[in-house]
């Protein structure tokens, strides 16, 4: 089903979540599952109307890790902000980074060397890939399999959180990007550090899927679950693996072309039935076209400085206007709108997070379905609760 | 894509008396925007998703911007007719003379809030059109129609704003507060937002904390009630 063929079909309220009636029998059961419920990810809550196991009705709540970040960035200079991004979605800091310095780049019309590109990609690439096991980890670590899946993807996670600390001092928290290029120059030693590790991530995929991707019970409890339909998915602003894992062929490192994405032989991967096995594959698949990108970037990358000549770090004050910087985080689209008005603060900072906008479609995902795979359904989006309340 | 004047021409085509109005960009991204009348708003919205050739579907950010009143001055040269007295041949005389005084002029230009929307098209892969709506002022009139029906992504994004910035969608499913608690007064990405006080409800350690609850509190004596919300009372 193409996203034309269903436009001509549509009814008035169609992008609205189906109302689900209970059979009757009974009282409906009113669950608040959270702020503390171990599979939120964090302090997130539900309010769930269950008729049995059904799900009736299912209302997200957010913002109990809220701290406005946005007024935060507005009373602090451009570059002061940029360890806070950090804090947006801690598990990929290096990806939050990259999305602020590009929208300030733009912004002020600012150049990136050609080795700072590549430094870019290859951070962001390694994010992605110990993103997506991670958080297949937590949703195989939700379905029951207690630890083991999980302890899989982080004995990988560690050895690209070591690089992570050996270049920018941080596992997490790495504040690497700047205005105009890096903080630090890779050291050959480090590169072939990369190298090493990258040439035993396809072994890592390899394990991973033997282990998952046919295990009866995951395929049982995964595939038909939490099926999110193309068009629906598109109007409600839902990005990254979940909207591939949907077929819509949107992937923003091949549509904006941004950094030097132009440059490498990647595919994106697509799913049919968007379902959360599909959601799942998506991730799988996604690890294995980085680690491609990852081994071309580490065999191209130039000599040359990490810093336009040109970049201001004191007394940045861009010039009055706006500009609108997004990236293919790997949970979604991650942009920052960003007004000037000349001075030394941004007027408006505002942080687009992929995570809260995916949240979007969860209710019409879980209604229907029983409240055991509510979980599955929520940790097959992969959210990160800083980024969801900023 | 279609530049952003040829979209506007397209849409006063589509939607008669759409009132559409051009705004550029002066930064170096260049990305100008169309501000959108309220009344047309959702029409408008409708053709820009639905036309074939611009097929906007991906609504990818919603935020809201507070422009606070501003005090502009100004010098202006006035010319006053001033009566003199002057030495004249018969004693003294009054004379009308004409002078220039400059004066500073202050006129306040009252604010509104914005709405901003990012749009991109999946189907054509362009993109962004930015297209803009602001409320009348800042205090009483700051309904503007909800996109939601159109983009569902605007859902929580709207809530967002209507929660930090107090812009009121109409036609909005469930319009509530997003991040704050239910009970919270004040919107607090406003520009002239006033924290509270006494953040530390319970009186802490620190001198300074204790010194303004102690403050706070003379302050409200005998009223019982407190500026913000009910969390923690």
């Amino acid at each position: 089903m193409t996203i034309a063929e269903t436009k001509s079909e549509r009814l008035e309220g169609w992008n609205r979540p189906p109302v689900i009636a209970p059979d009757g029998e009974g009282e409906l059961l009113e669950v608040a599952m959270g702020p503390h419920h171990p599979s939120t990810h964090g302090v997130f809550r539900m309010d769930l109307a269950l008729d049995g196991e059904r799900v009736i009705r299912l209302k997200p709540v957010f913002g109990y890790l809220h701290r406005n970040h946005e007024k935060i960035a507005e009373q602090a200079s451009y570059l002061a902000s940029m360890p806070y991004t950090d804090r947006l979605d801690y598990i990929c800091s290096l990806t939050n980074n990259w999305a602020y310095a590009l929208a300030v780049e733009k912004l002020a019309a600012q150049a990136v060397p050609e080795r700072a590109q590549y430094i870019r990609v290859i951070l962001a690439e390694l994010t992605r890939i110990q993103n997506h096991a991670s958080s297949i980890g937590f949703l195989i670590q939700e379905m029951g399999a207690s630890g083991t899946p999980l302890m899989y993807a982080f004995k990988e996670r560690e050895k690209i959180l070591d690089l992570f600390e050996s270049l920018t001092g941080s596992r997490m928290m790495c504040n690497y990007m700047r205005f105009g290029g890096c903080r630090v120059d890779t050291s050959a030693a480090w590169l072939d550090a990369a190298r090493k590790v990258v040439a035993g991530l396809p072994a890592f995929v390899d394990e991973f899927e033997a282990l998952l991707s046919s295990n009866e019970i995951l395929m049982a409890r995964c595939q038909g679950v939490g099926i999110l339909k193309p068009d629906l998915a598109v109007n409600a602003g839902v990005s990254g693996p979940m909207l591939r894992g949907s077929g819509v062929n949107y992937d923003i490192r091949k549509v904006d072309r941004y950094g030097i994405y132009d440059r490498f032989k990647f595919r994106v991967p697509l799913g049919d039935h968007g379902d959360v096995y599909d959601r799942y594959m998506m991730r799988i698949l996604e690890m294995r076209e980085s680690i491609r990108i990852l081994e071309q970037a580490l065999k191209e990358i130039p000599a040359g400085p990490i810093m336009d000549p040109k970049a201001k770090i004191r007394g940045f004050r861009p010039k009055p206007g706006e500009a609108y910087g997004r990236i293919e985080a790997p949970k979604g689209e991650l942009g920052f709108y960003l007004i000037s008005d000349g001075g030394p603060n941004p007027y408006r900072y505002r942080v687009r997070p992929p995570s809260l906008i995916n949240l979007t479609v969860l209710e019409d995902m879980c209604l229907g379905q029983n409240v055991a795979d509510v979980v599955l359904i929520f940790g097959s989006v992969d959210i990160v609760l800083g980024e969801v309340d900023r | 894509m279609k530049s952003v004047e040829q979209i506007k021409a397209a849409i006063e085509a589509a939607v008669p008396g759409a009132g559409v109005e051009f705004v550029p960009n002066p930064g170096p991204a260049a990305e100008h925007s169309l501000r959108l009348a309220p009344e047309s708003a959702v029409a408008v919205a409708t053709f820009l998703r639905d036309d074939a050739d611009l097929a906007f579907d991906f609504l990818s950010n919603v935020t809201g911007v507070d422009w606070p009143d501003k005090e502009i001055a100004e010098k202006v040269q006035v010319t006053h007719q001033v009566t003199k007295t002057v030495d004249g041949p018969q004693g003294k005389v009054d004379q009308q003379v004409e002078e220039t005084v400059e004066e500073t002029r202050k006129h306040v230009e009252p604010g509104c809030l914005e709405a901003v929307y990012h749009l991109y098209s999946i189907a054509k892969k362009h993109g962004p059109l930015v297209v803009r709506m602001k409320t009348a002022n800042r205090t009483d009139q700051v309904e503007l129609p909800s996109l939601t029906p159109v983009w569902r992504s605007a859902e929580f994004q709207e809530r967002e704003i209507f929660d930090l910035y107090g812009i009121v969608f109409r036609g909005h499913p469930d319009l509530r507060r997003l991040l704050m608690w239910e009970g919270f007064k004040d919107h607090p990405m406003r520009k002239d937002y006033v924290e509270p006080d006494d953040f530390e409800y319970e009186p802490t350690a620190h001198d300074q904390v204790l010194k303004r609850a102690h403050e706070h509190k003379s302050r409200e004596q005998g009223s019982g009630v407190r500026d913000q919300g009910t969390a923690g009372a």
